[in-house]
C-alpha cells in the first residue's frame, strides 16, 4: 500500500547516502535549526507536560495550594471511585461498539463504490461530509435535537410502531445515539478503504472467478488479505480516536454526563475532576491511565496485526 | 457487506475468455443498464440517509419553532423565514455573533499560518537533512500521533495559569507554531520523500544552502501538501471547543464553538430555531470549505490518511 498504513516501518529507515564529513557538520547544524520549531513544542508541550502529569498523578493539587505527594493514593481511590468506573464501561461501551460498526459501514459502502461507474466522487464526497462536520457543536446540537422527545427520529420511528420516546432523557438510549453519531460519520475510514481498494488488482478476482470462487470467498481470500494493511490503520486510529470523544458528550449531555451518567465518558470525567473540581493531581492519574491503556491497546494491535496484516508491497 | 460488493465484480457463471487483465465486455448491455440503475438507486437512497440530518438542520433553521419539535416534522414548511437567523445574529449576553465569527477566524487564520509555517520547516528537517538523532526524533513524532493528548491539558493549563496567559488566544495558538499538530509534520515527510533527490544534489553542486533548498525547490513543489494542510488546520481550529472551553473565560473572546454553548446554556433549548440557525451559521464556512475545495479534502483523506 502507498499510503499512510506504512507509517511504523518507514519510521525507521531511509538509507544514508555517502556523504563528505565536512558537510556532515554542518548538515548537523542545519538539522537541528530546521527542526527548531518541533522539537521546543515537543520538549515544552508534550515531554515536560508528560513529566510533570505524571508527578502530579502522585499529588493532591488544587491548582491555588503547592502539590501534596500522597503517593499512589490517586491510583488507588479511582478504583473505589463509582462514577470513575462507570466512565470507563461507558468509554469502553462506545469504543467496542461504535467503532467496529463503523468501520464496517465504512467498508461495505467502499465496497459498493469501488467501480467504474458514473458519480463516484459525488458519492464519495456526500458520504464524506458527515466526518468534518460531526464532531462539531453544531452537530451535537442538532443531534440532540433530533433524538429529543417527538424530535425526528422518535416521529419516524413511531410511524413504524417502535414507541421509544426521547433518546436524549433515556439512559438505556443514550449509548446508542452517541454510537449511531460515530457511525455517521463513517466517511473518512471510507475514503480510505476507497483508496485501498483500487490499488487490488482486477486479476487476482478474474482469476479466482474462473476458478469458481463466490463473493464470499474473493471477499475472505482476495480483499481482505489485500485490504488487511488499511483495515489495520483504519482500527487502530479510530479506536484511539473512540477513547477521546469529547465535544459531543459534553454538549449532549450539558457538560454533566446525564442522564443517569450515561454520558459520562472518560475525557468528561476527566475535565470535570480537573477543570470543574480543581483535582488535577487526580485528572492527571486518570490522564495516565489513559495514556497506558491506549498504549497496552495499540501494542495489542502491532503485536496480533502479524498474524493478520500482509503488507504486500513487500513482495514486489 | 458480500451482497453489496457482487456489482463490482464480474460474473462468476460466465466462462470468461482468457484473459487476465482487463474484463471483456461480456455482460450484455441492457444486464448493465439494470445493474448500473440498481446501483444508483442504492448509492442515492444511502445518500439521502446519511445527508438528512444536514438537510433536517438548514430546514429547520429556516422554520418556525412550533414546526421543529412535535407532530410537524416534515422537511417542507410554508412557513420558512430568516427569523430564526435575525435572532441567532443578535449574539448572547451583549456580544453580537459577528465578533464571534471574527475570533473563530482570528483563531483559524492564525491556526493556518502557525502549522503551515513550523510543520514544513520541520517536515524540510526530517525529509531532506542528514543529522544524528533523526531517525530517533522522528519515532517521537510518530509516537505523539498516537497519544491522548489529554495526558497534557492539565501540566499545559497550570502553566500558562501561571503565565498569567490564562483568557488570550496565546496558549490555543502557540502549538500551532511549534508544530505541535504531528500529523500535519509527517504529512509534509512522506510528501517531501516522494520528491526526487537529485533536486537537491544539483541544487547544492550550484552552492545553493538548505534555506534556499528549501524555500525556492521544496515549497514551490509541495503546494499540494501546503494546501490540504491548510484546509485541514482552518476546519479544526474552526471546529475545536475543548481548547476554548479550558482557555476562554470571557464571552467577548470566544469563537463560535464555545458561543454556542453559552446560547444552549442560556436558551435553555426554548427558543430551538435559533439555536438551530446557529448552528448552521458556525458550520457555514466548514461547509464552503468543503464546496469549493472538494477534491483536495478528499483526495488528502484518502492519500494521506487524514481524519476529518
Amino acid at each position: 500500500m502507498t499510503q499512510s498504513p506504512t507509517l511504523s516501518r518507514r519510521a525507521a529507515s531511509a538509507p544514508t547516502p555517502p556523504r563528505k564529513s565536512r558537510r556532515r557538520g554542518a548538515d548537523t547544524r542545519a538539522g537541528y535549526t530546521f527542526l527548531l520549531p518541533w522539537l521546543l513544542g515537543f520538549i515544552a508541550l508534550t515531554v515536560g507536560p508528560m513529566i510533570s502529569s505524571l508527578y502530579l498523578s502522585f499529588t493532591n493539587y488544587n491548582l491555588f495550594d503547592a502539590p501534596k505527594w500522597i503517593g499512589f493514593d490517586n491510583y488507588t481511590t479511582l478504583f473505589q471511585d463509582e462514577r470513575f468506573l462507570q466512565s470507563v464501561g461507558v468509554t469502553m461501551q462506545y469504543v467496542v461498539f461504535g467503532t467496529p460498526l463503523k468501520l464496517a459501514a465504512a467498508l461495505a459502502i467502499a465496497m459498493l463504490l469501488n467501480s467504474k461507474r458514473k458519480g463516484q466522487g459525488f458519492y464519495r464526497s456526500a458520504f464524506y461530509a458527515p466526518s468534518l462536520i460531526g464532531a462539531s457543536v453544531s452537530i451535537a446540537i442538532v443531534w440532540k435535537a433530533m433524538f429529543g422527545d417527538s424530535g425526528p427520529v422518535d416521529q419516524g420511528l413511531s410511524f413504524f410502531g417502535i414507541n421509544l420516546g426521547g433518546w436524549v432523557g433515556n439512559p438505556n438510549m443514550t449509548m446508542g445515539m452517541m454510537i449511531l453519531l460515530t457511525v455517521w460519520q463513517f466517511g473518512a475510514p471510507m475514503v480510505i478503504f476507497l483508496a485501498g481498494l483500487k490499488q487490488i488488482p482486477a486479476d487476482l478476482y478474474e482469476a479466482a472467478s474462473m476458478d469458481g470462487a463466490g463473493p464470499v470467498r474473493k471477499f475472505m481470500n482476495i480483499t481482505w488479505p489485500m485490504l488487511s494493511p488499511v483495515i489495520f490503520f483504519n482500527l487502530l486510529m479510530e479506536t484511539i480516536h473512540a477513547f477521546q470523544i469529547f465535544a459531543s458528550a459534553y454538549i449532549i449531555s450539558n457538560g454533566e454526563g446525564g442522564p443517569a451518567g450515561s454520558t459520562l465518558f472518560y475525557t468528561l470525567y476527566l475535565y470535570l475532576r480537573g477543570f470543574s473540581d480543581f483535582r488535577m493531581g487526580y485528572a492527571s492519574a486518570m490522564a495516565w491511565l489513559l495514556v497506558i491503556v491506549v498504549g497496552i491497546i495499540t501494542l495489542i494491535f502491532f503485536k496480533t496485526s502479524k498474524s493478520w496484516v500482509h503488507y504486500s508491497g513487500d513482495a514486489k | 457487506m458480500t451482497t453489496m460488493a457482487t456489482p463490482t465484480q464480474p460474473q462468476p457463471t460466465k466462462p470468461a475468455a482468457p484473459a487476465p487483465v482487463y474484463n471483456p465486455k461480456s455482460e450484455s448491455l441492457t444486464a448493465k443498464r439494470i445493474k448500473s440503475t440498481i446501483f444508483h438507486i442504492v448509492a442515492l437512497a444511502l445518500v439521502a440517509m446519511v445527508l438528512y440530518p444536514a438537510l433536517w438542520m438548514i430546514t429547520s433553521s429556516f422554520k418556525p419553532n412550533s414546526e421543529i419539535g412535535g407532530a410537524n416534522n416534515a422537511l417542507w414548511s410554508n412557513n420558512f423565514s430568516f427569523d430564526n437567523f435575525a435572532t441567532a445574529m443578535e449574539g448572547i449576553g451583549g456580544v453580537s455573533t459577528l465578533t464571534f465569527f471574527t475570533n473563530s477566524l482570528i483563531l483559524a487564520v492564525g491556526a493556518v499560518v502557525g502549522t503551515v509555517l513550523s510543520a514544513s520547516i520541520s517536515a524540510y528537517a526530517f525529509a531532506r537533512i542528514n543529522f544524528p538523532g533523526r531517525g530517533l526524533f522522528f519515532g517521537m513524532m510518530i509516537a505523539t500521533l498516537l497519544l491522548p493528548f489529554h495526558v497534557v491539558i492539565i501540566p499545559q493549563y497550570i502553566v500558562f495559569q501561571q503565565l498569567g496567559l490564562v483568557d488570550t488566544y496565546v496558549p490555543l495558538l502557540i502549538g500551532k507554531f511549534l508544530a505541535a499538530d504531528a500529523f500535519f509534520v509527517f504529512l509534509m515527510v512522506q510528501f517531501m520523500r516522494g520528491l526526487p533527490a537529485e533536486l537537491d544534489e544539483a541544487a547544492r553542486i550550484d552552492g545553493a544552502g538548505h534555506i534556499r533548498i528549501f524555500g525556492s525547490i521544496m515549497l514551490p513543489l509541495m503546494k499540494p501538501a501546503l494546501i490540504s494542510t491548510s484546509i485541514f488546520s482552518f476546519i479544526w481550529s474552526w471546529n475545536d471547543f475543548l481548547g476554548p472551553l479550558l482557555y476562554l473565560n470571557t464571552p467577548e473572546k470566544y469563537p463560535l464553538p464555545l458561543a454556542l454553548r453559552l446560547f444552549v446554556d442560556q436558551t435553555q433549548s426554548s427558543d430551538y430555531g435559533a439555536m438551530i440557525a446557529m448552528s448552521v451559521l458556525a458550520l457555514l464556512p466548514v461547509l464552503v470549505f468543503f464546496l469549493v475545495f472538494q477534491r483536495y479534502i478528499v483526495e488528502g483523506v484518502s492519500t494521506q490518511g487524514l481524519k476529518g
